[in-house]
C-alpha cells in the first residue's frame, strides 16, 4: 500500500525582490497503484512541485502538508524521503564527476535497503536494468551523468527507478528531449514499474505524446501554481487539441 | 562547485619587445651573495608565510642528519649519498641556476648529494622508493637530491617525506633523451614540519616526464616544481594533489619553461581545504619562448573548499613570445560543495556525509588514476578517506564500501 497525499501545498522561492509564491495551494492524492499526469505550460510550477516533495533546499514550504502513508514527508531530510519510498526522476539530472554509475547505484541501493545488495544478483540486476533501457554495460564505469546525452540522462533516471523500486515515483518531464524510440524505451520502463504491486506515479509533462504510451488514471492541468482542472485520460486529448490557452486566459 | 573555464587571454601577460622582463626571466646565479633575503613583497614570495619558515629561506643554519634517507635497492641502480667532487659535480646537473637564496645556499653549502642513477636503457619494473624520515623539527637542515635518468630508461622514483623536519631541499632531475620517467614527491609530514623545496627538471629530447606532488602533512610546505626542455619533442605532465587542514599552508608553484620546439606541458593540480586557516596556493607559470614553436600547454587547478575559514589562491600565468603555438589553455576554479550534486545523491537515499564523501572521492579520482602507480593510488584513496574523517565525515555512520 502507498498513498502520497498533498494538501494545500504552498511554496515560495527567494528572489532578489523577496520571496515569490510559486505554488498557491496544491491538493492532490496519489492513491495505491495510481498514475497521475500533471500537465501544464512552462513556468507553471510543475518542477517546483516535484522538487518540493523531494525536499530541494531552494524551496520554502510556507503552508500545507505532504504525507506518504501517513508519515510527514516535509519533516524528513532529503535522503530520509528517498528512504521512505519517494523517488524523483529529474528534469535536469546532475553530473557528479569521478563517481561511477556502478558505485553510485550500489551506494544508493545500500542506503535505501539498509544493507548492501548481494553481489552476484546485484551485478545482474544492474546489467539488466541498463540493458532494458538501451544503455550498454560500459555505462556502469562512466561518471554519473557526465558527458551523457540528454536522452541517456533520462534513461539513466529510469534505470535507477527500476533498481531502487520506490513506493511513489515523480517523473519530471522525463519525456522531454527524447526521440520517439527513446520515448518508447522510457515508457516501457515506467510501465514495468507500474505493473509492480501498489506503485504510485506522478508523471509531469508538457506534452501529451508520452501519454500515448503510459495511460494515466487521472490528468491534472496545472496553471500558475494551481490545479486548474482535473479529469481522466480524455482530458489529455482535449489538451492536445486545444492547448493551454483557455486556462491561461481564464487567469486562474 | 562552480567551474569556470577561462579563455586563455585571461592569463596572458603580453611582453612586447623591448619591455621590462617579467619575473619569469630572472637572472640566476650560483653566488649566494647575489641573492637578497626575501622580504615577502617579491612576486615569488608574496603568498608564503615567511615568518613560519624558520629562516630556511634566509640564513638559518643548514645542518644535516635529523632527516635520514632509506631506500629499496634494485639491481644495476645506484642509490647513494655521495660527497666531495662527485657531489659538487651534481650541482646544477639539471641545468638549474639558482634564482632564490635558499637554492643558492643549498647548492653551495650542502656537502652531500643523494644520487639516484638509472643507467641508459634500463627499464625498471618496480618504483625506487626513497623514504626521507625527519626526526626533529627544531633542527634546520638542507639536502640536495639528484635524480639522473639515462637515455631511453624507464623508471619511477618516489620521494616519501614523513616525520618531523625543517628542511630546505633542492631536487634536480635530469631526464635523458627518449626516457620515460615519473618522479613522485609525497609530503606526508607531521604537523610541525616545514618544507621548502625546489624541484628542477631538464626534460630530454622526445622524453616523457611525469612529476607528481602530493601534499597532505606539514605546517608549511612550499614546492617550486620547474621543467625546462633540453631538446625538442619532450613532454611534461605535472600532477598535484593536496589536502590542507586547519592552520596548514600548502603552496605549489609550477613553471613550464618551453625552451624548445614541439614540447608539451600538461599541469593538473587539485586540492581540498578544511578547517580554520587552511591555506593553499597554486601558481602555474608557463613561458613559451621564441624558439618554442609548435608547443602545447594546458594547465588546470581546481580547489574544493570543505569548510569555512579556508583560503585557496589560484593564479595561472602564461607568457607567450611566439605566435606559432599548437595549443595553450588553462582552467582554474575554486568552490564549495555543489548543492545540486549533494541534492541529487541525497535524493537517492544517500545520507549527507556519505554524499559529501562520494563527491570528494570523485573530485580526486581522475587525478589519482593518472599517477600510474597502483599501490600508491590505493594508499592515496585511503589518505583522502582519513582526511575526510576529520571534518566531512566527523558525524558519519560507517561508510559503504567504495
Ligand atoms: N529563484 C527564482 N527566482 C524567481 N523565480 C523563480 C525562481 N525559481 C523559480 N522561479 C519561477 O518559478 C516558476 C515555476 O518554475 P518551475 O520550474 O516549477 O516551472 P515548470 O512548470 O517546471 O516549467 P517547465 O515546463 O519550463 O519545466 C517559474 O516562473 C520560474 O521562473
Ligand atoms: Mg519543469
Amino acid at each position: 500500500m502507498s498513498t502520497l497525499e498533498i494538501k494545500d501545498l504552498r511554496v515560495s522561492v527567494n528572489t532578489e525582490d523577496g520571496p515569490k509564491e510559486i505554488l498557491k495551494g496544491v491538493t492532490l492524492t496519489i492513491g495505491d497503484g495510481e498514475t497521475h499526469a500533471i500537465m501544464g505550460p512552462n513556468g507553471s510550477g510543475k518542477s517546483t512541485l516535484a522538487y518540493s516533495i523531494a525536499g530541494h533546499p531552494k524551496y520554502d514550504i510556507t503552508g500545507g502538508t505532504v504525507t506518504l502513508d501517513g508519515e510527514d514527508v516535509l519533516a524528513m531530510s532529503v535522503d530520509e524521503r528517498a528512504r521512505a519510498g519517494l523517488f524523483l526522476a529529474m528534469q535536469y539530472p546532475v553530473e557528479v564527476p569521478g563517481v561511477s554509475v556502478s558505485n553510485f547505484l550500489r551506494t544508493a541501493k545500500t542506503a535505501i535497503d539498509g544493507e548492501a545488495p548481494k553481489l552476484r544478483t546485484w551485478v545482474k540486476d544492474v546489467n539488466t536494468a541498463l540493458d532494458q533501457l538501451n544503455l550498454d554495460s560500459t555505462f556502469a564505469q562512466r561518471s554519473v551523468n557526465e558527458g551523457f546525452s540528454g536522452g541517456e540522462k533520462k534513461r539513466h533516471e529510469i534505470a535507477q527507478l527500476e533498481l531502487l523500486s520506490p513506493k511513489v515515483a515523480i517523473l519530471d518531464e522525463t519525456d522531454s528531449g527524447l526521440d520517439i524510440d527513446a520515448l518508447k524505451v522510457v515508457a516501457d520502463g515506467v510501465n514495468r514499474f507500474r505493473a509492480l504491486e501498489g506503485k504510485g506515479v506522478l508523471l509531469i509533462t508538457h506534452y501529451t505524446r508520452i501519454l500515448r504510451y503510459i495511460t494515466p488514471d487521472y490528468v491534472h492541468v496545472f496553471v500558475n501554481g494551481r490545479i486548474a482542472e482535473q479529469g481522466g485520460p480524455e482530458l489529455a486529448d482535449a489538451l492536445e487539441a486545444e492547448g493551454y490557452d483557455k486556462y491561461l486566459k481564464a487567469g486562474v | 562547485m562552480t567551474l569556470t573555464d577561462n579563455p586563455v587571454a585571461d592569463a596572458i601577460e603580453t611582453s612586447p619587445p623591448g619591455t621590462v622582463l617579467s619575473h619569469l626571466h630572472p637572472v640566476g646565479s650560483f653566488d649566494v651573495a647575489d641573492h637578497d633575503v626575501p622580504t615577502g613583497r617579491e612576486e615569488i614570495w608574496r603568498f608564503t608565510p615567511l615568518k613560519r619558515l624558520r629562516d630556511l629561506h634566509s640564513d638559518a643554519a643548514y645542518s644535516a642528519g635529523a632527516t635520514t634517507a632509506t631506500w629499496n635497492t634494485q639491481d644495476g641502480i645506484r642509490v647513494e649519498n655521495v660527497d666531495g667532487d662527485e657531489a659538487r659535480g651534481l650541482r646544477g646537473v639539471s641545468g638549474l641556476v639558482p634564482n632564490t637564496r635558499f637554492v643558492a645556499r643549498v647548492l653551495a653549502e650542502v656537502p652531500t648529494t643523494l644520487l639516484v642513477d638509472v643507467p641508459a636503457e634500463v627499464e625498471l619494473a618496480e618504483p625506487i622508493v626513497v623514504d626521507l624520515t625527519g626526526s626533529d623539527a627544531s633542527v634546520t637542515e638542507a639536502a640536495h637530491v639528484a635524480l639522473r635518468f639515462g637515455a631511453h630508461s624507464q623508471a619511477v622514483v618516489v620521494l616519501n617525506h614523513v616525520g618531523h623536519a625543517s628542511l630546505a631541499q633542492v631536487v634536480e632531475v635530469k631526464v635523458g633523451d627518449g626516457a620515460q620517467v615519473s618522479v613522485i614527491s609525497l609530503q606526508d609530514w607531521a604537523d610541525d614540519a616545514v618544507h621548502l623545496t625546489h624541484h628542477e627538471a631538464s626534460v630530454g629530447r622526445d622524453s616523457t616526464y611525469k612529476h607528481v606532488a602530493i601534499s597532505f602533512g606539514g605546517s608549511v610546505v612550499r614546492m617550486d616544481s620547474n621543467v625546462h626542455y633540453a631538446g625538442p619533442g619532450g613532454s611534461a605532465e605535472m600532477l598535484g594533489l593536496y589536502f590542507a587542514d586547519e592552520g596548514q599552508h600548502l603552496e605549489h608553484r609550477l613553471f613550464a619553461d618551453h625552451t624548445a620546439p614541439r614540447t608539451k606541458s600538461h599541469v593538473v593540480y587539485k586540492g581540498a581545504l578544511q578547517g580554520q586557516g587552511a591555506h593553499t596556493v597554486w601558481v602555474g607559470n608557463v613561458l613559451i619562448r621564441k624558439v618554442a614553436e609548435g608547443i602545447e600547454t594546458f594547465e588546470e587547478n581546481r580547489n574544493l573548499v570543505l569548510t569555512d575559514g579556508c583560503r585557496a589562491d589560484s593564479v595561472p600565468n602564461l607568457e607567450i613570445e611566439t605566435g606559432e603555438i599548437a595549443g595553450a589553455g588553462h582552467a582554474s576554479a575554486t568552490g564549495r560543495f555543489d548543492d545540486e550534486q549533494l541534492f541529487y545523491l541525497r535524493s537517492r537515499g544517500i545520507d549527507e556525509p556519505e554524499a559529501r564523501r562520494l563527491v570528494v572521492h570523485g573530485f580526486f579520482n581522475d587525478l589519482i588514476r593518472k599517477i600510474g602507480v597502483p599501490s600508491l593510488q590505493e594508499q592515496l584513496m585511503a589518505t583522502v578517506e582519513q582526511e575526510l574523517a576529520k571534518n566531512v565525515l566527523k558525524d558519519a555512520q560507517p561508510v559503504v564500501a567504495g
